[in-house]
């Protein structure tokens, strides 16, 4: 008898084992896409945002409640525009990834845009902050979760006007996100009325050497280098600034809101200004519930400065692929309804151009090898002052 | 333009140039005695300033503090690590493919340069960041208005005349000289007038990557960050400036550089246009150049088209 309950037992064991099996794998997988510059100048920040976003997959699948199995395809835009174009065709001609969370740079988002439309391949943009991205047409396809560079060269022309500071040489790079800041931040600035642009400056997103367009600067003596471009090009600008006993305030933009910045200044990299939408991830809504899990994973790389805005899009997807089910024009459908949703990032709106409208701008300073927001910072208590301040 | 601004913009121009000609005499030792273009040789120089920063940040931890003690050694540990690896490049990569067509050391050797890009990227730790580089030469400057001269540039730039100068009178004045000139004249003749032929390549190769390094430590130093795309423009500029000087002349190649350095301070400072379009203007000159001059500006004594 004991022997046959053993046997009883033991096959009972088995089965329930099995069917648990069997109903782990009747989840049916889903694949969802994620695009960002894994190669290059600014692969830290596609590195920390994939991170980012496969900590929202890894999460969601670890939950029994899920009601399918994810995949995280991984493509690479380098940056670049027209890499961009073939990893967003190769994404979305696959019908099997459903949606995806895309994109760092502005030049290979605002590329890529056109191609989701025409697959009617729904995506999140992570960390580009182009307006024309969402504003350029009315996709149904494209949505954001950052805010675009409008809000923060505002915010920027404000702090620059409210510091007093007069005049301002522009150093951009040629691309369309350079480009846009240099648009954007010379309106703000015009708008304010109390400062000038003295001189203006493209150079391309890969120079090494600056010293001619910095020695002509130079001889325009301006307080503040305006520079709207990425991590690369920011520190050899700055470092160059030094070598010709350029001394301005140097006023860079989210491009430059990475620590990679400040590894590859030292301590030149104190005083510099920056601005970025959202608030610093340790003051998100789910910041540290982020910043633990992140940690958990041991990931060689910080998430850096949009991860949680990866990790925001990737989740918001598949909460739309669990609502609606696996199916790409549902998914376009439900996200044309997000409205107050909550995320790690704070609410999430959606606009009627797919764009969240987030408010909220953050000024940084960096004060001894560190991001500091401006006003909980020395330089804005009067402790420390910036070059030229007042 | 005031004097001061002139000076500066002469200086910055100079400084380019100096880096630029130590990569071009590179690429004109290499085709002076295999008829070869080795494009991996920027990159080699993108390694070498990596050997020369992980070196420093060793000896650091190690404890040394005397800046002018870890310039030296991280120069020397520079530059023999590139010659040897030149060496290597030459004996197992270039050498083999004597036979095959030129086309094929051609592409060879761009894949060997975007190995080695794509190795310092992945393998150093953060490699994809830009990487400060210490700055080792005194700083002090004397600030004349609008010129800033700075002594480790005047440092930097008395190395580089001294270095070429060197090479010129290693070219000229010595049985290693001779030996490698009559390499690059005639192959067949050198080999049985007793030269032993595979020893002049690879010493010829080790001098070209250690002058590699040796540019790659100053831009370093010059620039105070490297990271690991810096190779690939230099190889490319130097490259240039070596055909435009005369593939073959280390007097071409010095002048190639200095020339292209000059084009790009002038289409920034007096072209009408926007900065950005400085290298269309420098590259477009070359073109202009190689249409009137083909050989380069120093020809051959036996010119051959490249």
């Amino acid at each position: 008898m004991m022997k046959s309950g053993k046997l009883a037992g033991a096959v009972i064991a088995t089965l329930v084992i099995t069917l648990a099996a069997a109903v782990a794998e009747a989840k049916d997988k889903v694949k969802v896409g994620y695009i960002g510059p894994l190669t290059g100048g600014v692969s830290v920040n596609g590195i920390g945002g994939r991170n980012s976003a496969e900590l929202a997959v890894k999460l969601r699948n670890a939950d029994a409640k899920t009601k399918y199995d994810y995949e995280m395809i991984v493509l690479d835009d380098e940056c670049k525009p027209n890499v961009a174009v073939q990893v967003a065709t190769k994404m979305a001609a696959d019908k099997e990834i459903i949606a995806g969370a895309t994109h760092y740079c502005s030049a290979a988002a605002i590329a890529a845009v056109d191609t989701y439309h025409k697959f009617g391949f729904p995506v999140i943009v992570w960390g580009a902050v182009l307006p024309d991205i969402t504003y350029r047409n009315k996709y149904a396809e494209i949505h954001r979760v950052n805010g675009t560079m409008i809000n923060q060269n505002d915010a920027n022309a404000e702090l620059i006007h409210k510091l007093g500071f007069k005049t301002i040489a522009v150093i951009h790079d040629t691309t369309d996100y350079g480009k846009g800041h240099n648009e954007y931040f010379a309106k703000a600035i015009e708008r304010g009325g109390k400062a000038k642009i003295v001189g203006t400056f493209g150079v391309t997103a890969d120079q090494q050497d600056f010293t001619a367009e910095l020695t002509q600067i130079k001889a325009l003596n301006p307080e503040v280098i305006y520079f709207g471009g990425l991590t690369p090009i920011g520190v050899r600008i700055r470092s160059q600034m030094d070598k010709l006993g350029l001394n301005a305030v140097f006023d860079g933009t989210s491009g430059i809101v990475s620590d990679a910045f400040i590894q590859g200044l030292g301590p030149l990299a104190e005083g510099t200004l920056a601005f970025r939408e959202g608030a610093p991830t340790n003051k998100l809504p789910g910041g540290k519930f982020f910043m633990e899990n992140y940690n958990a994973q041991k990931y060689d790389n910080p998430p850096e400065a949009y991860g949680a805005f990866a990790y925001a899009a990737m989740d918001m997807l598949i909460d739309t692929i669990e609502k609606v089910g696996p199916d790409r024009k549902k998914v376009i459908a439900e996200l044309a309804n997000v409205k107050d949703r909550d995320s790690i990032v704070g609410k999430i709106t959606f606009d009627d151009h797919g764009q969240n409208m987030v408010p909220v701008i953050t000024k940084f300073v960096i004060q001894d090898g560190k991001f500091v927001e401006w006003d909980e910072s020395e330089y804005a208590a009067g402790k420390r002052k910036l070059p030229g301040q007042k | 333009m005031n004097a001061g601004l002139f000076a500066q913009y002469v200086m910055n121009g100079l400084m380019l140039g100096m880096m630029y000609a130590l990569v071009a005499v590179g690429f004109t030792l290499f085709f002076g005695v295999l008829d070869v273009i080795k494009f991996s040789h920027g990159d080699v120089l993108t390694v070498g300033a990596f050997t020369a920063l992980a070196t420093y940040v060793g000896l650091t931890s190690a404890g040394l503090n005397s800046n002018w003690l870890a310039l030296v050694i991280i120069l020397a540990v520079a530059v023999m690590a590139m010659a040897a690896l030149g060496m290597l490049i030459a004996r197992y990569l270039v050498m083999p493919l004597r036979s095959a067509p030129a086309l094929n050391t051609l592409l060879i050797t761009l894949m060997l340069g975007t190995v080695l890009r794509e190795c310092v990227r992945l393998f150093y730790p953060q490699g994809a960041n830009p990487k400060p580089f210490p700055a080792l030469l005194p700083r002090s400057s004397i600030d004349l208005g609008a010129f800033n001269l700075r002594l480790d540039n005047v440092l930097m730039l008395s190395a580089g005349v001294l270095t070429i100068v060197g090479l010129q009178f290693l070219l000229n004045r010595t049985r290693l000289g001779l030996a490698i000139r009559a390499v690059a004249q005639d192959e067949e003749t050198a080999r049985t007038m007793g030269i032993n032929f595979t020893a002049i390549v690879l010493i010829t190769f080790a001098i070209g990557s250690g002058l590699a390094a040796f540019a790659g430590v100053m831009n370093g130093l010059y620039y105070n960050e490297i990271n690991f795309g810096i190779g690939l423009y230099l190889g490319v500029v130097g490259f240039a400036a070596a055909i435009i000087g005369g593939l073959g002349s280390v007097y071409g190649a010095v002048l190639g550089g200095f020339l292209f350095a000059g084009l790009q301070t002038v289409g920034t400072v007096l072209m009408p246009f926007a900065s950005a379009y400085k290298d269309v203007f420098a590259f477009a000159v070359v073109i202009a150049i190689m249409a009137w001059r083909p050989t380069g500006l120093i020809r051959e004594k036996i010119s051959e088209r490249v």
